[in-house]
């Protein structure tokens, strides 16, 4: 195998035209989205408008980070066969979505999760503390990508890593800030077929050199790097945390704000449920290709070459790229992961703002006596703070191991969102206490867990030994946030919401006076 | 959405309903769980079973893993195609009779 000199992280024209023109058109769809984004159900929901293979699509767009494109595939290019695990723990939480949450979510609430757990209870607790978890699951996301953004973009534009930061922060903002949920629909959409299609012809380029039979890769790779690569390693040594890592992966899936907030832009349920499956599909898809892809890379390009620009491996798809397709194809596939870092990370602070200006201010600081206009104008100034926090906390962690953040995001996500918003759905005895205390538990749990385990005790923090053995709480944590959901409700009873349990089960089930 | 009032819903035929769905949640979810758990806890305990060859160089993991994938979409379009025949009509049918009855 030829060794060959990558153009990667030297300004290139073509990546940086790609780019210019996916920030033009996406632009002008701002534009003309600004005029449709005045009132509150068009700033948050795109006016439910969007059709159930739109939001399927954007749905996918939004899960299919530069951390699982890039990620992944680096990944399986320097571990093989582990990186597959990954994949699917991401891709199993679509099912639960679909056969516990995404009709209940889209028939009871209006903008946000803490619609459907607040609907039968105290308003202001429930708000304040879903609030708390979901700003919780978005500011850790959000870190997360816009470290990994500022470091990526260094990597393949050659760009400071302030520099990139604050230029992905202030796109971002223009396209929520204007274009509401709308924009940002149509950018995760554009995105997604994007990166769908980049991913399928990088594939279609590596599987031609192999006959079009994955097997023959497959077998080039173990010839290569041994039979290790097609065998489950040592990613998982703990067989305790491996579950637990899977209960966050499959529950937390369906606790991410910014993915639930999705159902509410279309129509009905029956659209909610097709979007499900049409994400579900793309998602698999797009895993399936992504495996390909490190195997590729790790073949062609090979294992030390991809580590030589980037010890995590995060390099192996666009140095694929670049092997297969040259440096026109390099540059698309550059341009393709810097517009999935402004796509999440514009879902993301759409769905940290509508927290603000939806449930705290409308509906805790004034009591749900807000005017329409009002909200709007407190969404968008909230777009704008959250747009400066998250430049300004991607500036701060410059360099900081935050790789353990995704993984808390889910980890809260799945003990602190989850339960409670099933247990709202199906449990017509849950009360206020129980809500409150289920959301408090899985939280601090989760995060407590998450400081005292090897990730942050022993990588970051530096000491010696952890305190709690696994990487992943959510096996302790999420069946606490349940016992104390039950716990709190079983010693507090909230009749009030007893009796409002009829109504709730009539609008889930049939759509009755869903909004 | 006309105002329909809860009153006037058949309630023999709406329990029946929310019987049948919960019951098809429930077995979709548990499917779903039993193979990711499956998986995962071959994956912890018995992972030599994931490295047995099936081919020259393939091992067993790449079809099971492919397999679990599929299942998800499979499961999810099931529940579509379930929820988008029987269920939508149920619902059109208890809709219908809540307004004939409340006029």
């Amino acid at each position: 195998m030829n060794e060959f000199t990558s153009t990667i992280g030297q300004p290139n024209a073509v990546s940086i035209g790609f780019f210019l023109a996916f920030v033009a058109f996406t632009l002008v769809i701002t534009y003309y989205a600004a005029k449709r984004s005045r009132t509150a159900s068009e700033f948050y929901a795109a006016g439910r408008s969007v059709t159930g293979l739109q939001n399927g699509v954007a749905l996918a767009g939004d899960y299919m980070s530069a951390a699982s494109f890039l990620g992944i595939a680096g990944l399986v290019s320097l571990k093989g066969y582990d990186g597959l695990i990954y994949s699917i723990g991401f891709l199993v939480g679509w099912p639960v979505i679909m056969f516990l949450i995404a009709e209940p979510l889209r028939n009871l609430g209006k903008y946000t999760f803490a619609d459907v757990v607040a609907y039968r209870l105290r308003q202001k607790p429930i708000r304040v503390a879903a609030s708390c978890g979901s700003l919780m699951t978005v500011a850790f996301y959000l870190i997360a990508q816009m470290v990994g953004s500022g470091s990526l973009v260094k990597l393949m534009f050659g760009l400071p890593y302030e520099m990139a930061v604050i230029v992905v922060g202030a796109i971002m903002i223009a396209y929520v800030l204007f274009g509401g949920m709308l924009a940002t629909t149509w950018v995760q959409i554009i995105k997604a077929v994007l990166l769908l299609g980049g991913a399928t012809i990088v594939v279609v380029m590596v599987l031609a050199r192999f006959d079009y039979d994955p097997v023959n890769l497959f077998d080039a790779a173990v010839l290569r790097y041994g039979p290790k690569v097609l065998e489950p390693g040592g990613l998982v040594s703990n067989p305790w945390d491996a579950v637990s890592l899977g209960i966050a992966l499959m529950f937390g899936t369906a606790g991410l704000p910014h993915i639930l907030m999705r159902f509410y832009t279309v129509p009905d349920a029956k659209a909610a449920r097709k979007s499900v499956f049409y994400a579900t599909g793309l998602i698999s898809y797009f895993y399936i290709l992504t495996f390909i892809i490190g195997f590729g890379a790790m073949v062609l390009v090979g294992q030390d070459v991809i580590t030589g620009f980037d010890k995590g491996g995060n390099m192996a798809a666009p140095l694929l790229a670049e092997v297969t397709g040259g440096i026109m194809f390099l540059g698309f596939i550059a341009a393709v992961a810097f517009a999935t870092i402004l796509a999440v990370v514009a879902g993301l602070t759409l769905a940290g703002a509508t927290t603000f200006s939806h449930d705290l201010y409308a509906n805790v600081f004034r009591s749900g006596r807000s005017t329409e206009e009002a909200e709007v104008k407190m969404a968008k100034r909230a777009t704008v703070a959250l747009g400066i926090l998250a430049i300004g906390l991607g500036i701060a962690f410059k360099g900081q191991n935050v790789a353990f953040m995704v993984g808390l995001a889910f980890a809260i996500a799945a003990s602190a969102n989850f339960p409670a918003l099933l247990l709202s759905i199906v449990w017509s005895r849950f009360s206020t206490v129980g809500a409150t205390a289920s959301i408090a538990v899985g939280a601090i749990l989760a995060v407590g867990l998450i400081i005292l385990s090897p990730t942050v005790w022993v990588d970051v923090l530096g000491n010696a030994q952890a305190i709690f053995p696994w990487k992943n709480p959510a096996l302790i944590s999420l069946p606490a946030a349940f016992m104390a959901g039950w716990l709190g409700s079983v010693l507090v009873p909230d009749t009030d919401a007893q009796a409002k349990y009829e109504s709730q089960r009539v609008r889930n089930y049939l759509g009755v006076g869903a909004e | 959405m006309p105002i329909v009032s809860i009153g006037s819903l058949d309630q023999t035929r709406f329990q029946e309903l929310v019987t049948r769905k919960r019951a098809v949640s429930a077995v979709l979810s548990t499917l779903i769980l039993i193979v990711y758990f499956g998986f995962i806890l071959i994956l912890a305990f018995r992972r030599d079973l994931l490295a047995l060859k099936v081919g020259e160089h393939l091992t067993l993991g790449v079809p099971v893993g492919l397999a679990v994938i599929l299942s998800a979409c499979v499961l999810t379009g099931i529940y579509v195609a379930w929820a988008n025949s029987v269920y939508d009509e149920s619902v059109r049918d208890l809709v219908d009779g809540m307004r004939g009855k409340a006029k």
